[in-house]
């Protein structure tokens, strides 16, 4: 027992990590939290605004058409850009996994298909915009009326493109990393180092976008 | 450091037994890569606190030429003119220029001296020395946050510099008048140079917090447990958590704002009609109350992030200087995390009288003063580690001292405050002005000044000068009342902050002679600043030199490397920490350092 007791005791006690962690992946789950503050910020703003106003318009209106076939299929195309975007997901768990198995040829595999899976959201992304652009919604412009039909203030589109806007330029931002990753898994630097650490980084940062891909989607889609 | 190195703790990476075999770094090092784009967590720190020291200055400068403005609302001077020119006209300082000046050493003073030179400056340079670590966790990332603040200083300076002067819609920028280019000079071109080098500072912030979070968390050496660790590293870590949390924030509320300004949309902007241009905005559907949210989710927290190094640096000064150890160290961990906590949740009591529901109002009243409860525990610890201490009268140990009284002083007017049914009176006068000045400003600065003198030795290898010390500090406290305590009795009046010129009503009139007076005052307390900055650059190069390693008998980490320590701190291993840090007349000795195994007849230890 009194063996034991120390052993238990020692992992806040210095010269170690005490989440047996190192420090990159701290500072990982920190920004990332600063990061949920920064969504959480918009996202309030958005629904502080829509609750203070009368009516809003309907997104199975807005949100309605889907490229080859017209309009007529309300959130069918966002759909799609989800069910892409939280693949992307399950192939960037493939890759961690590849990685905590030294295995270099998968991870690169999988990065690869994450990477294709952003793209193909960012791609999706930008039809999107494009097609409201085509219908006269922009920042400060709005197209659409309101559920009750009387013409609605343009913050409806304000909130939408800056929000999608900014989790847009994360997504970005993730494909560019996981861009670097595949780089650097192909160049032999993690075999060199011995760990895939820097895989699992980036894939917290990763799913941490699609978590609040999650929460935009609800927001200005399903609410 | 690498981090490999402290995962595995056995695994010493070749890396690392070039650091055990030599201790210090000896790389070549060219001025650049010494001074310049330093990875030294020692340099960057001083790289911030020169930096800080400067904009201090600037902001200090302001502050007197508008006290001029109040202090002499009759009188003209003609040389404001020569060196301010048309925002000075005939010697008198233009309406707009005015409101430039509060609102620039408002932003300064706040972020770039108070945030970015103090928890920049300290975090940066205790937290390794302090914790056992060689550096920060990733001094890349620590390089970048100096320059981030660097470049952001860089912006809002160049906006002192143009045509429509720099922002003057107040520190906080409340929209309308900052979405508005056409509602004022300021809201133009120098509004949104504040906004990107506010967004500039954010980034420079995280960057820091990320560093200074993981560094605490993951670096300490063998045996530095986390209730081992001095109050310094305690009120660092839970600053940075506070800043890490709360400025994304405020960046999203710049956005949003930046929307509003550049892309015409409504987030802040509702059924304005704008006098200067007499026409109606086509704006509908937004809020300006919401920038005061997002604002104040921020703005409060700031307010710790300030004051919360100052506390940790005066518990740490004041122990070591009073031999005694400090009192009640898990209640001044326990009060830091409780003000943490409540810090996130008192915001609205800056917006009592927005026309906030004063039923949500009164949940802000109870959380507001709540706050009294830990701010009260640490005034306590304070008083209770002085009493019967062994005190020397140390400048720095002034300092800390002075830094109490001033905590005092402002945080019983907070009480006041953050009653929303006094603040309807009290809002936006000189009361509140006089409150944050001594609670935040003041006291802040007293606990840089307690870290400036004493840490200096280990800064520089020299002292700064003892009696020059005594007058700054002297001066500084008496004149700090002198200045602020008459402007609760202008507040109480009624007397109403930002005006350029009370002397057209007969209300504050009477006022004119204690204005004059505050301004005369605040000179001289701006003079004697002057004096600390010559001791400062003074003593780097002519200051007496440290002879020990330990001048001040002081039981932590730092005070166990050489005078002057190279970039990874300790020659060879670094020590290993066997008790906490406040060991001070203990057993009969005076000091036992953190590095001194317990032995085996002492009497209860930590």
């Amino acid at each position: 027992m009194a063996q034991a007791v120390p052993a238990v005791q020692k992992w806040w006690n210095g010269g170690k990590s005490p989440f047996n962690v190192e420090y990159g992946k701290i500072m990982m789950w920190y920004f990332l939290m600063s990061d949920a503050f920064t969504f959480g910020a918009f996202l309030i703003s958005y629904g502080t605004i829509r609750f203070a106003t009368n009516s809003w318009p309907d997104p199975n209106h807005v949100f309605n058409s889907f490229p080859g076939l017209g309009a007529g299929y309300p959130l069918l195309f966002v759909s799609l850009m989800t069910f892409i975007l939280i693949i992307s997901s399950v192939t960037m768990v493939l890759a961690v996994q590849a990685g905590q198995d030294m295995d270099r040829k998968r991870v690169a595999k999988y990065l690869v298909f994450t990477i294709l899976g952003g793209l193909a959201f960012l791609s999706c992304q930008a039809w999107e915009w494009t097609h409201l652009y085509g219908e006269g919604a922009w920042w400060g412009h709005n197209p659409f009326p309101n559920h009750n039909g009387s013409v609605a203030t343009t913050n409806f589109s304000n909130f939408f493109f800056t929000i999608t806007g900014f989790h847009g330029f994360h997504v970005f931002s993730g494909v560019i990393i996981n861009i670097i990753m595949l780089i650097m898994t192909l160049q032999g630097k993690f075999d060199q180092r011995g760990h895939y650490l820097m895989i699992e980084k980036a894939g917290l940062y990763w799913h941490f976008v699609d978590l609040v891909w999650v929460f935009v989607f609800t927001c200005f889609y399903l609410i | 450091m690498s981090n490999e190195a402290i995962l595995h703790g056995s695994e010493v990476s070749t890396h690392e037994a070039h650091h055990d075999g030599h201790g210090e770094h000896h790389h070549h090092e060219t001025f650049i890569s010494k001074y310049v784009f330093s990875m030294d967590h020692k340099m960057i720190a001083k790289q911030f606190l020169i930096t800080g020291i400067i904009w201090a200055i600037l902001g200090g400068l302001m502050s007197v030429l508008f006290r001029l403005q109040l202090g002499f609302p009759d009188a003209t001077f003609p040389w404001l003119e020569n060196i301010l020119g048309h925002w000075a006209k005939g010697g008198k300082i233009q309406p707009e220029f005015y409101y430039a000046l509060v609102t620039m050493h408002g932003t300064v003073l706040v972020f770039f001296v108070l945030t970015a030179g103090l928890s920049g400056t300290f975090a940066n340079f205790l937290i390794p020395l302090q914790i056992g670590a060689r550096d920060m966790a990733s001094p890349f990332m620590n390089m970048l946050s100096y320059w981030f603040f660097f470049m952001s200083s860089v912006v809002m300076v160049s906006s002192l510099f143009i045509q429509t002067g720099p922002a003057s819609g107040g520190w906080t920028s409340y929209p309308p008048l900052s979405a508005l280019g056409d509602a004022s000079l300021g809201s133009k071109t120098g509004m949104d140079l504040w906004l990107i080098s506010m967004a500039l500072f954010v980034v420079s912030s995280l960057l820091g917090g990320l560093n200074y979070i993981s560094t605490i968390l993951n670096m300490r050496t063998k045996g530095m447990s986390m209730t081992r660790l001095p109050l310094t590293i305690w009120a660092l870590f839970f600053t940075a958590v506070l800043g890490v949390l709360s400025f994304p924030v405020l960046l999203s509320g710049f956005i949003l704002l930046l929307f509003d300004r550049h892309a015409g949309t409504s987030f802040y902007l509702s059924d304005i009609f704008l006098a200067s241009t007499q026409k109606a905005l086509p704006n509908e559907g937004g809020s300006a109350i919401l920038y005061q949210h997002l604002f104040w989710f921020l703005g409060h927290p700031e307010v710790y992030i300030i004051l919360l190094p100052a506390m940790g640096m005066v518990s740490e000064v004041m122990s070591t200087n009073a031999r005694k150890p400090i009192f009640g160290y898990m209640a001044m961990v326990g009060s830091i995390f409780a003000i943490t906590i409540l810090a996130f949740l008192v915001w609205a009591h800056h917006m009592f009288v927005t026309g906030l529901n004063p039923f949500l109002g009164s949940f802000f009243v109870l959380l507001t003063l709540l706050i009294a409860v830990p701010s009260a525990i640490k005034v306590f610890n304070w008083l209770t580690t002085l009493w019967r201490g062994n005190i020397r009268f140390t400048p720095a140990m002034l300092f800390a001292i002075g830094f109490v009284s001033l905590f005092i002083s402002g945080g019983l007017t907070g009480i006041w405050l953050g009653n929303s049914s006094l603040d309807i009176h009290l809002h936006d006068t000189y009361f509140v002005i006089a409150h944050f000045h001594i609670v935040m400003g003041v006291a802040s600065f007293f606990g840089m000044f307690c870290g400036v003198y004493h840490w200096f030795p280990k800064m520089y290898g020299r002292y700064l000068n003892n009696t020059m010390g005594y007058i700054h500090f002297w001066i500084t406290i008496v004149g700090a009342y002198l200045i602020f305590w008459p402007m609760h009795y202008e507040g109480l009046a009624g007397m109403p902050r930002r005006y350029l010129d009370y002397s057209g009503w007969a209300s504050f009139n009477q006022f004119g002679g204690l204005n004059h007076f505050i301004s005369i005052v605040s000179m001289i307390v701006f003079a004697v600043q002057l004096l600390f900055v010559f001791n400062f650059f003074y003593s780097i190069f002519k200051g007496r030199r440290v002879k020990t390693e330990n001048p001040w008998g002081s039981n932590t980490l730092e005070w166990t490397t050489p005078i002057h320590p190279g970039h990874g701190n300790w020659v060879g291993e670094i020590p290993e920490v066997h008790r906490w840090a406040y060991d001070y007349g203990k057993d009969g000795r005076e000091f036992i350092s953190q590095t001194e195994p317990i032995s085996a007849n002492e009497s209860e230890h930590h």
